[in-house]
This record gives structure tokens, C-alpha cells and sequence, in this order.
């Protein structure tokens, strides 16, 4: 796929934008909320697993997907430096996205993620909103430096913002943007595993629908290496195994062991 | 003109030598979404247990220069499941089907190799005796030539189809190992399986493998690859099928020089899951550059 744009927007963040049309592998390149793009890095072996980035968003009109990845690597900072016009080896859309919620149109739907887990939510909110959802959104950061795409969000629905250090936002964590007068009927999460376990803790035994997007280290990204799995307890409360990359990475929150 | 990829395993005739190794393609539904399985000269499967086991928590992955750590441990969904679901799937690609099968005491292997071997499909088991990520079993079978040999004669007597033994390379003399179980029955080899090994994350100061160690593959192995092959070649009588970093035509054929009689590409399928096919492709004009009719003819040439 051709890179389209690949810039910085906040500290060590970056959006690469590419030129995503039908080919073989896409017959028809549809990228749902929650489905990840499998890219390859380099043409060496070095290094030699591709990264699963989740898709931010994605315009058809101009044949466009974005991701957002963190530079915290090798991979991530060769990336970095990839320019428009330069090709990357993509695989995808790979993945289920997340689940249509059982909902009504007018349905009450709470967005929550946490650092790099907030790019996919994006797309989401926007689906969410485009069909009649009303749509509240939690962001926690780091801190302002580290922050992106609030605006956004903001543009889109009701935002509210968190980070660690209060340089932005409310100073704490994303669950304490929660009010005592909200009420919702379904969630998506994403981020890191102590705020999804947070979460679940906080709404196990509380009638609401939710799911969590998963991450974990992946190498085929299809199914066939079983590296990225995940337990869930099953209805019958026996435990099953099941693969991020193609069982989900979107679950049910009351299944997942984290 | 004849077929030029054509390999013998035995009396059993593969259209080309190429196969994927156990683990690394499930039990072949993930790749099928990319390619006619049919154009593979064989499908080796997941490794089978008795039981269904869901494998190490995770991390099980780990990145290393040029290659990768896995702790899977042998998650499948058991021998019923297997012969019940997924190999009357396989089948309609009619090209033939290795399993390899696992176990951790010997009871497990014989019930498993009854079973599967006396499944109408598969023409051929591969006997994992080294597996390094489950505690028990696996890997205590294949670093001892003789538990190695008596486990091999044991599953020979039970299984209806060939049993190649899948070597270690975690052992000091591969060549004691190869022979031991080729004086026990073994029909051929496969070889080598993952190296022991590990990584650290700095900043929680632990292994990155939630079981700590794991078995690298990948390109980083494969020149360890073929000096086992080649020094094993020259002291069995039995075929080799080789594998560890294959990811081009060219591998192909230094694995054939060092003693190869067929391939399984593992850890580039990842990378890039088109990559048996397309290497399938590159073959011919592999042999072309080197001058060579038929690729059977490399078969340990490397010692000539």
C-alpha cells in the first residue's frame, strides 16, 4: 500500500495515512471499527515480524485508512521514517471489529481508551454517531504533551478528558470521568490491561453490555500461529483459549480473563 | 517433460518438497483464505494431543535478530477433534497430510498415533519428541537416544503409516540422536526442531516469555539447520525433511545440498503468507541457475 502522509502529532505519536483501493488480497477493501492493518516493517529480516496496528480511521472516498502507532521500538522507528510515495507490505484488514451493539438507535454508548488504545475508537464514534447513537467519550493520556486527537473527538460528540499529570484535562485516571449521573448501555474499551480490569471491576455486576479490544504480541496475525491468545471463561465456566488476532481482538468483557 | 519438483519421502511421491512445518499453519484454514492449498506439495499440521490443551499463558512471542522466540505449548483442540473436524476439511485439497503428534507420557503418543494413523488421510506422522515449551514429555524424549529409541520403536509398532521422528537440535551429538531412532524403526527424519532460548524486557527486568523460555526459529537458525542436516545425511539411510529459516528457492536448494529430501517452511509464513507458493514458483528457475533437471538430484549433493 502507498503512504499517503506519515506525521508526527504529538509527542512520539504518529499518523500514517495510506492509499488503501481494491487489490487481490482486498477484493473488497471494507475496514470495519476494530479490524487492525498487519504491516511490514522492513524488506529485511530485521525486523522480521510484521506490527499490528489498529485502523484509525478510514475514508472511502479517498481510498484512505490511518493508523496511529507509538515510536517505542526498533519497528515503530523505522516506520517513522517511511515517506509519502513509499510503499509499505500491508496485510488486512485482519480481524473482527467491534460487534454492532444490541442496540436501539437512540442507545446510550460510552467510548473509553486509554494512550494508544484511543485511535480505533474514532472510527467507531464516528459509525456510532452516523447511525443515531448518542455517544459519550472518555480519554485518559499521559500527560497534554502525549495527547491527540481531542479535537477530533471533540468535534464529533461529548469528550471528556483525563491524563496522569492533570496537564490536560481532568488530573487522574479515565474512569474518574465517569459521573455519578451517567448511566449507559453499552461500552467499548480499549487500552491497557490494568484500566480494562478497572473497568471490568467496576461494571461485572452492573447490567450493561461491553467490550474490550485486546492487544498482545502477535507474529502471523491470522490465526495460525496461536501466539496471541487470550483465556475466556466459557458458559459453562470451563476456561477456553482463543486468539486475538482472529477470534477477536474485540470480547465480551464479562468472558475475558485478563 | 516430467515434473521437476517431484520428491520421494519413502513410497510416498510429493509433487514438489515444499510443506509448511507443525505450528507454524494451524490446521490450514488460516492460509487457505490466501492460496489452493492444493499447490502445496504437502499440509503438516498443528501438533495433536490426546486431550485438548490450551497452550502457555502469554506473552508467547518474542522477536529476536532475524528470527522469533515461541512458547505456544502445543495448544490444540485434541485428537477427536482433529480427526473429526479438521482433517475430513484437508481433504478435499488431496494433497497429503503429516500430522505430528505430541504427547508427555508414552500412553499418549501410541493412543494418538492409533488413531490418527489409522485415519484414511494421513500418509505419514511426524513424531514430536521435541517440543522445548511443555514440562513434561516433548523435549525429555528427544535429548535422550535412547528413550528416543524406545518411544520410536514403540509408535512403530502401533502406526498404520510412515513415522518420521522430528529431531531436536538442543542435544550435543545430533548424530547419535539420528541414529538411535533410525535403528528403532524410524522411516525418516525431520529435523531440526526450535533452539532453547530467551529474552529480557528492561524494564519489568523478567523474561519476555511468560514460560521464560522458548524455541527460535527463523532465518537466525537456519545455517545451524543445515550443518545438522549435512552431518546427519551422511550417517543415516533414512530421508531427511528439512526445515528451520527456509524463506526462499534458494534455501530450498541449500537444504537439498546439505541432504534434504523435502522442506517445511515455518516462521516465513508469518511474514509473509504467500510465501510457499511463491517460493513453489521460484524452484525451477532455481534449478535453471544451477544447471540441474530435477531437484531430487541435490539430495546431499553438498557432500559430493
Amino acid at each position: 500500500m502507498k503512504v499517503k502522509e506519515n506525521i508526527s502529532i504529538a509527542k512520539n505519536i504518529y499518523r500514517l495515512t495510506l492509499e488503501t483501493v481494491d487489490n487481490q488480497q482486498n477484493k473488497a477493501y471494507r475496514p470495519v471499527p476494530g479490524q487492525f492493518l498487519h504491516v511490514r516493517i522492513s524488506d529485511s529480516n530485521q525486523p522480521l515480524l510484521r506490527r499490528p496496528v489498529s485502523i484509525h480511521d478510514y475514508n472511502p472516498e479517498k481510498q484512505e485508512t490511518s493508523l496511529i502507532y507509538r515510536l517505542a521500538g526498533q519497528g515503530t522507528s523505522i516506520l517513522a521514517v517511511k515517506q509519502a510515495g513509499d510503499y509499505l507490505d500491508v496485510l488486512g484488514p485482519l480481524g473482527n471489529g467491534f460487534a454492532d451493539p444490541k442496540q436501539q438507535a437512540e442507545d446510550k454508548i460510552v467510548l473509553i481508551g486509554g494512550g494508544v488504545g484511543i485511535p480505533p475508537l474514532y472510527y467507531l464514534a464516528k459509525r456510532l454517531v452516523a447511525s443515531g447513537s448518542r455517544v459519550t467519550v472518555l480519554l485518559g493520556y499521559q500527560s497534554s504533551s502525549e495527547a491527540f486527537l481531542i479535537e477530533e473527538f471533540t468535534k464529533l460528540t461529548e469528550t471528556r478528558i483525563a491524563s496522569v499529570d492533570g496537564s490536560i484535562g481532568l488530573k487522574g485516571n479515565v474512569l474518574q470521568l465517569i459521573n455519578s449521573g451517567d448511566s449507559w448501555d453499552c461500552f467499548y474499551a480499549v487500552g491497557p490491561k490494568p484500566m480494562l480490569k478497572a473497568i471490568r471491576d467496576l461494571w461485572i455486576d452492573y447490567p450493561i453490555e461491553g467490550y474490550f479490544s485486546l492487544e498482545e504480541r502477535m507474529a502471523c496475525g491470522v490465526g495460525a500461529c496461536y501466539g496471541c491468545t487470550v483465556k475466556l471463561t466459557k458458559p459453562d465456566g470451563g476456561t477456553a483459549s482463543k486468539k486475538v488476532c482472529s477470534d477477536g481482538p474485540v470480547f465480551a468483557f464479562r468472558e475475558v480473563e485478563l | 517433460m516430467s515434473n521437476r519438483l517431484e520428491v520421494k519421502l519413502g513410497d510416498l511421491a510429493l509433487k514438489n518438497p515444499i510443506m509448511p512445518a507443525s505450528g507454524c499453519f494451524g490446521f490450514g484454514r488460516e492460509y487457505s483464505k490466501f492460496y489452493n492449498l492444493a499447490k502445496l506439495g504437502a499440509v503438516v499440521v498443528k501438533a495433536t494431543t490426546l486431550e485438548e490443551r490450551l497452550g502457555n499463558n502469554t506473552p508467547r512471542i518474542a522477536e529476536t535478530p532475524s528470527g522469533m522466540l515461541n512458547a505456544i505449548g502445543l495448544q490444540n483442540p485434541g485428537v477427536e477433534v482433529v480427526l473429526n473436524q479438521e482433517l475430513p476439511w484437508l481433504e478435499q485439497f488431496k494433497t497429503p497430510i503429516i500430522v505430528n503428534v505430541a504427547g508427555t507420557m508414552t500412553e499418549d503418543y501410541l493412543e494418538v498415533t492409533r488413531r490418527i494413523s489409522a485415519s484414511k488421510t494421513v500418509r505419514m506422522i511426524e513424531l514430536n519428541i521435541s517440543c522445548p515449551n511443555v514440562k513434561c514429555g516433548g523435549i525429555t524424549f528427544g535429548t535422550d537416544p535412547k528413550i528416543a529409541a524406545e518411544l520410536t520403536k514403540a509408535v512403530k509398532e502401533v502406526s498404520q503409516v510412515p513415522v518420521y521422528v522430528k529431531l531436536s537440535p538442543n542435544v550435543t551429538d545430533i548424530v547419535a540422536m539420528a541414529q538411535a531412532v533410525e535403528a528403532a524403526g524410524a522411516d525418516g527424519l525431520s529435523m531440526i526442531n526450535t533452539l532453547i532460548g530467551m529474552r529480557f524486557d528492561l524494564k519489568t527486568r523478567k523474561p519476555i516469555l511468560a514460560n521464560k523460555i522458548g524455541g527460535l526459529s527463523g532465518p537466525a537458525i537456519k545455517p545451524v539447520a543445515l550443518r545438522m542436516i549435512y552431518e546427519v545425511y551422511k550417517n543415516v539411510s533414512i530421508p531427511i525433511i528439512g526445515m528451520g529459516g527456509i524463506s526462499s528457492a534458494e534455501d530450498v536448494a541449500e537444504f537439498f545440498l546439505a541432504g534434504a529430501s523435502a522442506v517445511a517452511v515455518g516462521t516465513a509464513n508469518f511474514v509473509d503468507p504467500y510465501i510457499m507458493p511463491k517460493i513453489i514458483d521460484d524452484l525451477e528457475p532455481v534449478l535453471d541457475q544451477m544447471g540441474v533437471n530435477k531437484i531430487s538430484e541435490l539430495t546431499g549433493e553438498g557432500w559430493k
